[in-house]
C-alpha cells in the first residue's frame, strides 16, 4: 500500500467519524485531536476502522505515537502489509 | 382490543413525526420489539412496543404529525379474537370528535384525525384543535435543515424547566486515578483493540454502584413527590456533531459487567450520532452523566434533565499535587466528580456521601 | 327592599286586583284560608268575596268557570292547588281555553290567567309533588311562564294578564319562602328566557326550583375553576330558542336542569333545539340532569335522591369537561 492510499484510507476513517472535518484544511504537522472534536470513544472508533481497514493492531500503549497525522501515517506505514 | 400510542420519549417531547411502520396488520409483535419510527425534535427514535399481541390495524399513516398520547395502532391480545371483520367504512368505530371541533379544524385546515382527544371519551374538542393550531403557528415541521432548531428548543425547554422547578445543590470531590489508570492500562494490554475498555465505563459502573447505597439519587420526581427506581438506567450525555445534545440511557449498568457497559455504550454513541435510538432508551433514564473532560475542562456542574433528580459530571483526569495517605506530596492523576442533585429528593449530606461512596468504588477498580 | 317570593307574588296580584275591577281571584281556599301558600292571605277582608271567589273541590268545575268569565270580559286568576290537580282541569285547559281563538276564526279570545303550585321537595308524596310543566308546554295557544326569581315573581302577572290569550304561571312550592332583593327595575317581559349569570364555559339551562341549584352548582364549579353560565328559561312556551343557542354558541356545552322526568321532558325539547340549531358549535353531547323516573317517594332521603341536586349538576358539567 502506497502512502497515498494509506492516506486516503486514514482520512477516510476520519470523516467518517467527524463527518463535518475539512481534510485539505488538516494541518499533518499539528495533533490530530487538537483539530478535530475527538473524544475518547470517537478515537477508540477511529483506530477501531483503522483496524478494520488495515489489520493494524494499536496496543493503548502506543497511542502516543499517533499524535499528528504524519505520526499516524508513519505508524501505520511500518506495520500495514 | 390494545391501544398502542405514541409515547413521551424524553419530559420535553409533546408531538412526533411517524416516519414508518416495521409491523403491519396481522403480525405477531412481542414486547420491546421496534414497531416504528418517530422523529422527535431531537431525533428518529425507534419506537417499541410495550405489550405482546396481533397488529389489527394501523390508525396513522407515515407523515402524520402526532401528539403524544395519539392512539398509533389498535391490536389483539395474545388470545383475543378480532371482532368485526375490518370494515371498508368506519361508522362503527367513529373517532369521537366534537362537532364544534371538526368545523374549526376543518376552518383551520387542520386534519382532525390527527389529533389525540382530551374530552370525554377521548374525543376530540375546541381545546385540542386550539392546541394543535397554536403548535403549528408555534412551530413548523421540522425539515432536516432546522433539527438543530428544534433540538436546541427542546434542550431550551427542558431545561428552562429544570431551572425553573428543580432547586439544584452541588457538590464537587477530587478523585484520585491513579488505581484506575494503571488498573485500565493494564486491562486494556491484554485485550484487542475490538474489547478495550474506556475510563467512561468504569465511572458510569461505579455511578450505578454508589446509586444502590444513595437511592435518592437515581429516580424521578413527578406529581410533588420522589418515585425512586431501583434499577440504575444512565443517561448517558452525548453530544452530537451538528451541535446539540442528547442523553439516551444503558439500562441497568449496575447489573452488567465492565464489558457489557463499555459495548453497550458504544452501541448507544454509534446509534445516536447514527439517529437510530430506541424509545425506551429516550425515555428511561434515571439520572444522567456527563462528561466533559474530554474538552478539556477540570470540572462541570449539570443541569439536571427532568424528571430526573440528579446528575453527576466528570471533568478532565489531570495530573496534580495529591497529598497522599502517608501524608506525603506526590503528583497524581486527578478527575473531578461532580454532583448536581434536586433538593426537594436530598439533602447536601446524602449528596456528600454518594459522592465518597463515588469516589472509593473508584479506588477499586478491579471490583467494578 | 329584602321580600319573599310569596310576598313578591302576593304584592303582584293586589296590584292587579287593586288595579282593574275586571281582575279576580278564585280557587280552593283562596279566600277564607288565605291560600294553601298564603299567597292571598287577607285579601277576602279587603277585596270582599265577590272578587276572591272559594270554590268547591272541583278543578273541573272552576277552571271553565275562569275561561266563561274570561269570555265575558273579565280578567280571571285561577288558581290550581297543585298541577297534579290540575290534570282535572285539563279538558277545560287543553280543549277549550287553548283552542277557542283557533275555533272561533279570532273572534274570541280567552285572557285567563291559571296560577298553580308545582314541584318537590316538601314530603307532599307523589299526589302533589309532581313537576307537569311540560304537559302544558306542549300545548299551542297557552303560554307558561315560570317565575323562579324574587323579581319574576313580582313581574310576571301584569304582563300575563295583558296577554289577551291564556297565560299559566307555574310556582315552584319550594320557592315561596326563598328571601331576596326585590329590584327596583322587577317589571319584565314574558318573551325571553334570562340569563341569570355569564359564564364561558358551560351553559347550564334550569328553570322554576331547579334555577336556584343551578346557580347553587355555578357557585361550586366557580370554587373549581370552571365558568358556567346559567340561563333562566322562565319561559317555557314558547320557548326562547334565540337566548337558548346564543348562549350554547358561546360556550359550546349545555347541561339542562329539569325537575320533570327525562323521557319526553322539556329538558329533552331543550336538548333537540340545540342539536337542531347549534349541533356544530357544540364541542360535547348535550346533558340533561332530571328527576328519577319514579313517582316522588314520601321519604325525605328518598324524595331528595330522586330530584336534581346542585351536586348532580357540579358532577354533570364536571364530567362534560372531563375536569
Amino acid at each position: 500500500m502506497t502512502q497515498d492510499e494509506l492516506r486516503k484510507v486514514v482520512l477516510a476513517t476520519l470523516l467518517s467519524i467527524a463527518p463535518e472535518v475539512e481534510a485539505d484544511e488538516l494541518r499533518a504537522d499539528k495533533p490530530l485531536r487538537n483539530q478535530v472534536d475527538l473524544d475518547s470513544m470517537d478515537w477508540l472508533n477511529f483506530l477501531l476502522g483503522l483496524h478494520e481497514k488495515l489489520a493494524v493492531d494499536i496496543p493503548e500503549a502506543d497511542y502516543a505515537k499517533l499524535v499528528t497525522l504524519n505520526d499516524a501515517l508513519a505508524y501505520l506505514g511500518a506495520r500495514v502489509r | 382490543m390494545l391501544e398502542f400510542k405514541l409515547p413521551s420519549i424524553g419530559s420535553d417531547m409533546d408531538e412526533g413525526k411517524l416516519l414508518e411502520w416495521k409491523i403491519k396488520p396481522g403480525d405477531r409483535v412481542k414486547k420491546g420489539q421496534v414497531v416504528a419510527i418517530v422523529d422527535t425534535s431531537k431525533a428518529a427514535v425507534d419506537v417499541e412496543i410495550w405489550f405482546d399481541g396481533t397488529v389489527h390495524e394501523l390508525l396513522i399513516e407515515p407523515g402524520a404529525t402526532i401528539p403524544v398520547g395519539t392512539v398509533l395502532a389498535t391490536l389483539l391480545a395474545p388470545g383475543e379474537k378480532a371482532g368485526a371483520p375490518a370494515r371498508p367504512a368506519p361508522p362503527a368505530g367513529r373517532r369521537k370528535i366534537s362537532p364544534a371541533a371538526r368545523k374549526r379544524a376543518e376552518a383551520l385546515g387542520i386534519d382532525v384525525d390527527t389529533l389525540a382527544g382530551s374530552g370525554p371519551g377521548g374525543a376530540v374538542t375546541l381545546a385540542d384543535v386550539d392546541a394543535a393550531a397554536a403548535q403549528r403557528s408555534s412551530s413548523k415541521p421540522a425539515a432536516t435543515s432546522d433539527r438543530q432548531a428544534e433540538m436546541r428548543k427542546a434542550i431550551a425547554a427542558a431545561m428552562s424547566r429544570s431551572k425553573r422547578e428543580i432547586p439544584h445543590y452541588y457538590l464537587a470531590e477530587a478523585i484520585a486515578m491513579e488505581r484506575a489508570q494503571a488498573w485500565l492500562s493494564e486491562a486494556n494490554a491484554g485485550r484487542p483493540i475490538t474489547g478495550r475498555l474506556l475510563m467512561a465505563a468504569l465511572q458510569l459502573k461505579a455511578v450505578a454502584l454508589a446509586l444502590q447505597k444513595y437511592p435518592e439519587m437515581n429516580g424521578f420526581f413527578r406529581d410533588s413527590a420522589f418515585q425512586p427506581v431501583a434499577a440504575a438506567h444512565i443517561g448517558v450525555a452525548i453530544s452530537m456533531r451538528q451541535g446539540g445534545l442528547i442523553a439516551p440511557a444503558i439500562h441497568d449498568v449496575g447489573e452488567k459487567t465492565l464489558d457489557e457497559v463499555m459495548r453497550d455504550l458504544a452501541d448507544l454513541v454509534k446509534r445516536a450520532r447514527a439517529g437510530s435510538l430506541k424509545s425506551s432508551e429516550m425515555s428511561d433514564p434515571t439520572i444522567t452523566v456527563t462528561n466533559l473532560g474530554e474538552q478539556g475542562v477540570e470540572a462541570v456542574y449539570g443541569v439536571i434533565y427532568p424528571p430526573q433528580v440528579a446528575l453527576v459530571g466528570f471533568g478532565r483526569i489531570t495530573p496534580r499535587p495529591w497529598v497522599d495517605a502517608a501524608g506525603g506530596l506526590t503528583v497524581a492523576p486527578v478527575l473531578t466528580a461532580s454532583l448536581a442533585a434536586d433538593h426537594r429528593v436530598s439533602d447536601g449530606h446524602r449528596g456528600a456521601l454518594f459522592l465518597a461512596e463515588l469516589r472509593d468504588w473508584l479506588q477499586q477498580p478491579e471490583k467494578l | 327592599m329584602k321580600i319573599s317570593y310569596r310576598e313578591a307574588m302576593r304584592q303582584a296580584m293586589h296590584e292587579a286586583l287593586a288595579g282593574d275591577p275586571r281582575v279576580f281571584l278564585m280557587g280552593e281556599d283562596v279566600g277564607k284560608y288565605g291560600g294553601t301558600y298564603a299567597v292571598s292571605k287577607g285579601f277576602i277582608e279587603e277585596f270582599g268575596p265577590e272578587r276572591i271567589r272559594d270554590t268547591p273541590l272541583s278543578e273541573l268545575g272552576f277552571v271553565g268557570a275562569g275561561i266563561g268569565a274570561a269570555l265575558g270580559g273579565m280578567r280571571p286568576i285561577v288558581e290550581v292547588m297543585t298541577v297534579n290537580f290540575s290534570l282535572l282541569a285539563l279538558d277545560q285547559i287543553v280543549n277549550t281555553a287553548a283552542v277557542l281563538r283557533h275555533m272561533s276564526g279570532g273572534q274570541f279570545s280567552v285572557p285567563l290567567v291559571v296560577r298553580m303550585a308545582t314541584g318537590a321537595g316538601r314530603q307532599l308524596a307523589a299526589q302533589h309533588s309532581h313537576s307537569l310543566e311540560n304537559w302544558y308546554a306542549h300545548i299551542p295557544g297557552i303560554r307558561v311562564l315560570a317565575p323562579a326569581t324574587i323579581g319574576d315573581a313580582r313581574g310576571m302577572l301584569a304582563p300575563a294578564l295583558a296577554d289577551p290569550d291564556p297565560v299559566i304561571i307555574f310556582e315552584h312550592a319550594q320557592l315561596y319562602n326563598l328571601e331576596g332583593e326585590l329590584a327596583d327595575d322587577w317589571q319584565c317581559d314574558i318573551a325571553r328566557a334570562a340569563v341569570r349569570r355569564e359564564g364561558s364555559q358551560v351553559s347550564v339551562f334550569a328553570y322554576g326550583g331547579c334555577l336556584p341549584k343551578a346557580m347553587q352548582a355555578a357557585a361550586e364549579l366557580a370554587d373549581a375553576g370552571i365558568d358556567a353560565e346559567v340561563i333562566d328559561l322562565r319561559l317555557l312556551r314558547p320557548l326562547d330558542t334565540e337566548t337558548i343557542a346564543a348562549s350554547v354558541r358561546k360556550t359550546h356545552r349545555a347541561v339542562v336542569v329539569d325537575e320533570g322526568w327525562k323521557s319526553g321532558s322539556l329538558a329533552a325539547e331543550v336538548v333537540a333545539r340545540i342539536v337542531e340549531d347549534c349541533f356544530y358549535d357544540l364541542d360535547a353531547p348535550p346533558v340533561r340532569v332530571c328527576s328519577a323516573e319514579v313517582p316522588i317517594p314520601y321519604a325525605r332521603h328518598m324524595e331528595e335522591a330522586a330530584l336534581p341536586q346542585p351536586a348532580k349538576i357540579v358532577a354533570a358539567v364536571k364530567e362534560l369537561l372531563n375536569a
